[in-house]
């Protein structure tokens, strides 16, 4: 379905040089695209390499769009989406604060400890949870439990698999561009 | 730790200061000529060219037009076309430039002057965020914060401005660097550490395009600026490819001059202003090959009408550009020059296999549209019409090294249609952003670099005064730049589009208190010319070519002439209009059509 919006996950390699992020965001929002989540950080010291992971949405055009523009970005080293290129793995990290009565916080004390979320704060009237898991797998806790605060930090993801994200091939996975379905003019 | 006294120490040690530094690897990198204006921030920078030989400056009158006149440099050329400007206004006034290069792919590298590094982010006297600002209206940018990184950022922004596909790149240059020592670095010693663009297509991608185009019974060639980007010898090699094919060949805006525009095989321009037969052309193909041109919407018209039985094969050095407004079958990323090599060789190992009678069907249709004769215009009495003035231009001046800009508007696209370009690198004007002022500044980046050439800027009234303070710099530096003005007394193109889609409504397009050009030129020391009647004109071209200075023509034409043939907004290729809609009908246009530039 060449027309339809699916959500894609990408992992891009970059020089940990200031305005680099800026350079990225700025392509998004420069051309409407949309950004659901982006996480960055350095990754290799040694080299000044950071990663940057993003998760948008958008039609096949649109995201190889996405991936040849990010690859055009001169400090970027590579780019590899994630979701066309075999299977990978999704974690996010979230801190969620509930407040309440003891029977309240007994009951998120049961809920945490149900979806494996850790206890990392507690205050008499409040209890703050560390929990990790997949971005749905945090959306259900979160609605469970029912809290006061949410702080997530973005989605990290990685190829399972021996394929590694390095600096030492081409920039973007795809040179020359997919052949798209071309559609004829009336089935548009 | 001041500047002030960073610069003795430098010196002391025999090193070099920034300035020298800077200056030191633009001399390495080829530059012999920089277009600038100076400021507090630059001063160390114009202290240092004032000191030495072997750069030359020119010195503009507002940097965008530096930024212009670069460009015209570069796309005259085939360099880098270099800039100097000073930080805050200076560099917020090359912002039009810059982002003109950058819808262009002109490689431009421009120097900003910035307030020292501790001062940055204080708001400090002339500080702006130039990085911030021409983020999204270069290729690349630096703000330049170590002295050590100084000479190979200079290095890797020629690199970035020429490689791949080309464009601006700003370096932004803190005072204090600029005075302090710094260490030189050669160019040899600098490698990018991530900007090599592939520039070698796939064979196999090759070997598929020639199947393709061997089986093709209606095909079309379409190329455009990348081809005059890569170079001659690209525009030379696309030459032997489609004579060697004998198929049909058409050229974009940006492309005019990359394959000889008198020869048979070539059928006009195509796209919004193009002729019958290129856009039908491209509407009937059943294989299209796309040659460095990008699917831009002025050339596709209404993209899901655009071309709709042809099987489309896409060479571009930009991997961006494919896929993105039109889905192609076969894509090929890499340098015009080395595929179309490729092709070539391709195509005669197997040139058993090409029978040029399966075309013959498809050039018969050709020559039938060709027949409609779809440029045509009548000269009828004394008002000039500006084709015809274009047309005499060209005419008169065959036996020179010619060299034409313009301006935007209605002369522009009447510039692109009569005006034929035999050579590359001889028509610069400003397609992607459509800068009215963009002609007469890079016409003087043209004559800089060729100083003995003819060099006319093809203009319109209203564009020509948005730079017209470039008169000064054409008289200081000798440069005979002619401005050849199509004036019709209006905003030409915004009175069509306000007669076609606007209920004949001028709102604001009549130019009301123009100057007399004649005794405009005067004041500015140049030569001013006028032409009211059709029988004038040739005396007026040849005294303009006659006259080694500078000359402001101004050529009074038609006012209520309108540019044909026309593919209104919204409309397909096939949905092109010849002539004027008859009285009381009304330019078709759908309602999204109106919604569309
Ligand atoms: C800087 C800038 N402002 C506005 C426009 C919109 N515009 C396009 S063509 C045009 C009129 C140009 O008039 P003129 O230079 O006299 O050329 P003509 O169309 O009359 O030949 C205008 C205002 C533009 N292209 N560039
Ligand atoms: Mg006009």
């Amino acid at each position: 379905m060449p027309d339809q919006e699916r959500r894609h996950t990408i992992a891009v390699l970059v020089d940990n040089e200031p305005g680099v992020l800026a350079r990225v965001i700025g392509l998004f929002s420069g051309r409407g695209y949309n950004i659901e989540s982006l996480t960055v950080a350095e990754v290799d010291e040694a080299n000044g390499l950071s990663r940057i992971n993003i998760v948008t949405t958008g039609t096949p055009l649109v995201v190889e769009q996405i991936r040849s523009l990010l690859a055009k970005l001169v400090p970027v080293h590579r780019v590899l989406d994630l979701t066309l290129s075999g299977t990978h793995v999704e974690r996010e990290l979230a801190l969620v604060k509930v407040s309440g009565d003891r029977e309240r916080l007994i009951e998120a004390l049961r809920i945490a400890d149900f979806m494996h979320a850790r206890l990392v704060a507690s205050s008499p009237k409040s209890l703050v949870f560390e929990a990790t898991g997949g971005p749905d797998e945090l959306d259900a806790f979160i609605e469970l439990l029912r809290p006061i605060e949410v702080s997530r930090a973005g989605i990290v993801a990685i190829g399972r698999g021996d394929a590694v994200l390095s600096t030492d091939r081409l920039k973007s996975e795809q040179t020359n561009p997919k052949p798209m379905s071309v559609k004829k003019a009336s089935e548009r | 730790m001041t500047a002030q006294t960073l610069a003795p120490a430098a010196r002391a040690s025999q090193a070099l200061t920034g300035s020298q530094v800077v200056l030191k690897a633009l001399v390495e990198q080829g530059v012999e000529v920089i277009f600038g204006y100076p400021g507090g921030a630059v001063l160390p920078i114009y202290d240092a060219i004032f000191q030495q030989s072997e750069l030359r400056h020119v010195l503009v009158r507002h940097e965008q037009a530096a930024v212009h006149a670069a460009e015209g440099y570069a796309r005259s050329t085939g360099k880098v076309g270099c800039v100097l400007v000073t930080s805050g206004p200076g560099a917020t006034n090359t912002v039009t430039g810059l982002t003109d290069a950058l819808m262009d792919s002109v490689p431009i590298v421009c120097l900003t002057g910035q307030v020292p590094t501790h001062m940055i982010g204080n708001d400090a006297f002339q500080e702006a965020d130039t990085v911030g600002i021409t983020r999204p209206c270069t290729k690349h940018n630096y703000l330049v914060k170590d002295p050590s990184g100084l000479a190979r950022t200079v290095h890797e922004a020629f690199h970035v401005a020429r490689s791949g596909r080309p464009g601006p790149v700003v370096i932004d240059l803190p005072k204090d660097i600029l005075m302090g020592g710094a260490p030189y670095v050669a160019r040899d010693e600098v490698r990018h550490r991530t900007y090599h663009p592939v520039r070698d297509p796939e064979e196999a991608r090759i070997e598929q395009a020639v199947d393709m185009l061997l089986g093709a019974e209606r095909p079309i060639i379409y190329a455009g600026g990348g081809v005059v980007n890569s170079g001659p010898r690209a525009c030379q090699l696309l030459t032997e490819f489609v004579r060697e094919t004998g198929f049909p060949v058409t050229l974009t805006l940006m492309g005019l001059g990359a394959y000889p525009a008198t020869d048979r095989q070539f059928v006009g321009m195509l796209g919004m202003h193009g002729t019958y037969e290129a856009n039908l052309a491209m509407h009937g193909c059943d294989v299209m090959l796309n040659v460095g041109a990008r699917f831009d919407d002025r050339v596709t018209a209404r993209l899901d009408g655009f071309s709709p039985a042809s099987k489309k094969i896409h060479v571009d050095i930009d991997p961006s550009s494919i896929n993105k407004n039109i889905p192609v079958d076969l894509s090929i990323v890499g340098d015009c020059e080395r595929t179309l090599t490729a092709l070539i060789a391709a195509w005669r190992r197997r040139a058993n296999q090409h029978e040029s009678s399966r075309t013959r069907a498809w050039w018969g249709q050709i020559d039938e549209w060709r027949k409609t004769d779809s440029l045509r215009f009548r000269q009828q009495g004394e008002v000039i019409k500006p084709q015809f003035a274009i047309q005499r231009l060209y005419e008169l001046t065959l036996d020179r090294e010619v060299y034409v800009t313009t301006e935007v508007g209605q002369h522009q696209m009447w510039a692109a249609q009569h005006f034929k370009f035999e050579k590359p690198l001889r028509w610069m004007t400003s397609g992607g952003l459509g800068t009215m002022g963009y002609g007469f500044p890079a016409a003087m980046g043209v004559q800089v670099a060729h100083p003995e050439a003819l060099v006319v800027d093809i203009a319109g009234e209203a564009s020509w005064v948005m730079n017209m303070q470039e008169m000064s710099t054409c008289i200081q530096y000798r440069l005979p730049v002619k401005s050849f003005i199509l004036n019709n007394s209006y905003m030409g193109m915004v009175r069509q589009w306000q007669d076609f889609f606007h209920g004949s409504r001028h709102s604001e397009s009549y130019m009301e208190s123009l100057p007399d050009f004649v005794k405009l030129a005067e004041a500015f020391g140049a030569v001013g010319l006028r032409a009211e009647k059709a029988s004038d004109l040739d005396d007026l071209i040849k005294e303009m070519i006659r006259v080694d200075r500078p000359v402001i023509a101004d050529i009074v034409v038609d006012r209520a002439e309108n540019v044909y043939p026309m593919i209104p907004g919204g409309a397909a290729h096939n949905e092109i209009r010849l002539s004027p809609p008859d009285d009381g009908e009304h330019m078709p246009i759908s309602e999204k059509g109106m919604v569309l530039v």
